[in-house]
């Protein structure tokens, strides 16, 4: 941690431990940067999960959250950035190409744009699927009552 | 289906030069052409073909579209999502308690490894700890679970390539291991046999007695599939070098579990970075060096007899004690956030649960080994014959449940 911060300086907005496990978080326009840093110096190899959460009160309302994990030092590390709804994330399927899949999903999910990400579409929703459901304000109902509303003219009692 | 951007017969458009001639294009292009649909742009002898959803050997409703030069498979897509429950989201919609049947869906062959996975994640966040007699329980029956996956992968992986026998066999055995987990909590597949900080119910009378039987029956069975398989010609003929997935690739691809092995990584998170209660007992990781299908398969083969090793030794000696820890009827988890994972059958199964220090959670993400190992198909798959796919599908062992969620 130490080395990162010296290293990227005020790109490294925070760096604390959870439940003993070790979360930086960084400037989104730096995430390429840093993951290629933390793969080829602190040689964590393994990207080993990619996701957001939605703090929709927030100015830039998604985490985009990047669990990595070291086979040589038997480590893990979570990389955190800011990304608002607008502006787009830089993709880091260049670096680990597991993060294809995963920032498909996580646009599919969450809506966030990752830029430079060679195929950049829905992977569990339909392709004409509206909205994208784990944002906080998408109501789980609202399909529901839809439906009844459009094929049976009632409101549903939902 | 059948129409549309993924249409079934999509027409080769081949790309002309400047003479009329095909040019010698092999790359799939898509271009983004008006009434904004995408044409799939192909070689001249080039064909696309659906493999799925409904298929006997996509193991569940996976759709793989290949892009096939003659009979070799010159690119894959695998289009998912048929099976997408949106798990992640009911979730934020439940407590801590009620969430924990819902990962037992997912993949649903091994229902109480994810259990396993998701309560001591919730564990962890909550900073507490299942008593010793309770680790000891969870780990029996986790390892019983993953023998029972891994037969159920062998027997459909055989009878995709074309073996008949083993899946009976194996199915026979399987039973055995359902029955100890219906005699243990009434349930079959769909357990729920693990709460939030320990077990709801004490063993039963005869529970050492039963898995001690399966176990000491078990090491003969294990010989009895490989001499059906191991040196079979036919077997051979159709894994060996059958979807080559060297070790730079898999980590790059973040393949975990026994794919990752087969292609040379010792790494087990058993072993690694230890949970329930593995730090107690003696296993060997076995692991191959050409990851094709035939070293997967050893590898598996050997899995379970490790883990009918830690069953003999974790069955000889359960500690005495409670069985739940102390933590309350009402979670309420401190704000924050955490990422367990777990060694499931078919890789690592991690939790990134954050809390808001309500009693639902404010996020759970599940990180499914199936999803994201599948994702290693395309690389495996490509210049294989069409036959290899049905094969190398087996090979990952998926579990749509888990893939889509």
């Amino acid at each position: 941690m130490q080395r990162l911060k010296a290293r990227f300086g005020d790109a490294i907005r925070e760096a604390s431990l959870d439940r003993k496990q070790a979360i930086v978080l960084i400037a989104v326009e730096q995430l390429r940067e840093i993951s290629r840093y933390c793969r080829d110096e602190e040689k964590f190899d393994m990207l080993v999960d990619l996701t957001a959460v939605d703090w929709p009160k927030r100015e830039k309302r998604f985490d985009v959250v990047l669990n990595l994990y070291s086979f040589a030092k038997n480590e893990r590390l979570r990389l955190k950035a800011h990304a608002g709804e607008t502006e787009p994330a830089p993709s880091v399927c260049e670096i680990w190409p597991a993060a294809n899949w995963m920032e498909r999903e996580c646009y599919d999910m969450f809506g966030i744009v990752f830029e430079g990400h060679p195929d950049l579409k829905r992977i569990l929703l339909p392709d004409e699927w509206q909205g994208h459901p784990l944002r906080k304000d998408y109501d789980i109902l609202k399909q529901d009552t839809d439906w009844v509303r459009e094929n049976l003219g009632i409101e549903s009692g939902q | 289906m059948g129409s549309g951007k993924f249409g079934n017969r999509e027409r080769a458009v081949a790309p002309q030069d400047g003479y009329g001639r095909m040019s010698d294009e092999r790359t799939t292009k898509t271009i983004s052409g008006m009434d904004s649909v995408n044409t799939t742009v192909l070689g001249a002898d080039e064909i696309i073909l659906n493999m799925g959803p409904q298929h006997p050997s996509t193991h569940g409703v996976l759709r793989v579209k290949l892009k096939l030069d003659g009979e070799r498979v010159a690119g894959s897509e695998c289009i998912i999502g048929y099976l997408h429950r949106g798990v992640e989201k009911i979730a934020e919609h439940r407590s801590y308690q009620q969430f924990a049947p819902y990962v037992d869906r997912m993949d649903y062959v091994a229902a109480v490894s994810n259990g396993l996975g998701y309560c001591e994640a919730v564990e962890k966040l909550l900073g507490t700890e299942a008593p010793p007699r309770a680790r000891v329980v969870r780990t029996i029956l986790t390892e019983l679970q993953r023998i029972a996956s891994h037969l159920l992968w062998l027997g459909t992986h055989a009878l995709d390539i074309g073996a008949l026998t083993p899946v009976f066999y194996c199915f026979r055995e399987r039973e055995e291991i359902l029955k100890i987990f219906e005699k243990y909590c009434g349930a079959r597949l769909t357990t729920h046999a693990f709460r939030i900080g320990g077990l709801q119910y004490e063993t039963y009378d005869g529970f050492e007695e039963d898995t001690k039987r399966f176990c000491n029956d078990f090491a003969h069975k294990i010989d009895e599939y490989e001499t059906l398989l191991t040196e079979n010609r036919i077997w051979v003929g159709r894994t060996k070098g059958v979807g080559i997935l060297n070790a730079a690739d898999a980590i790059a691809l973040g393949v975990t579990g026994p794919v990752l092995r087969a292609s040379g990584v010792k790494w087990d998170l058993r072993r690694a970075q230890p949970y329930a209660a593995y730090d107690q007992y003696e296993f060997d990781i076995p692991t191959r060096e050409t990851g094709d299908t035939y070293d997967r398969y050893v590898v598996r083969m050997e899995e379970m007899r490790q883990s009918r090793r830690i069953c003999l030794q974790a069955v000889e000696n359960i500690p005495t004690g409670p069985i739940m820890a102390r933590i309350g009827k009402v979670l309420k988890p401190p704000p924050g956030e955490v990422y367990h994972s777990i060694e499931a059958p078919k890789g690592e199964l991690g939790y990134y649960i954050v809390s808001d220090g309500t009693t639902q959670p404010y996020r759970v993400r599940v990180r499914p080994p199936s999803f994201i190992n599948l994702q290693a198909f395309d690389k495996m798959a490509k210049g294989a014959l069409i036959a290899d796919v049905v094969a190398i599908i087996g090979t990952i062992d998926i579990v749509l449940g888990e893939v889509d969620r």
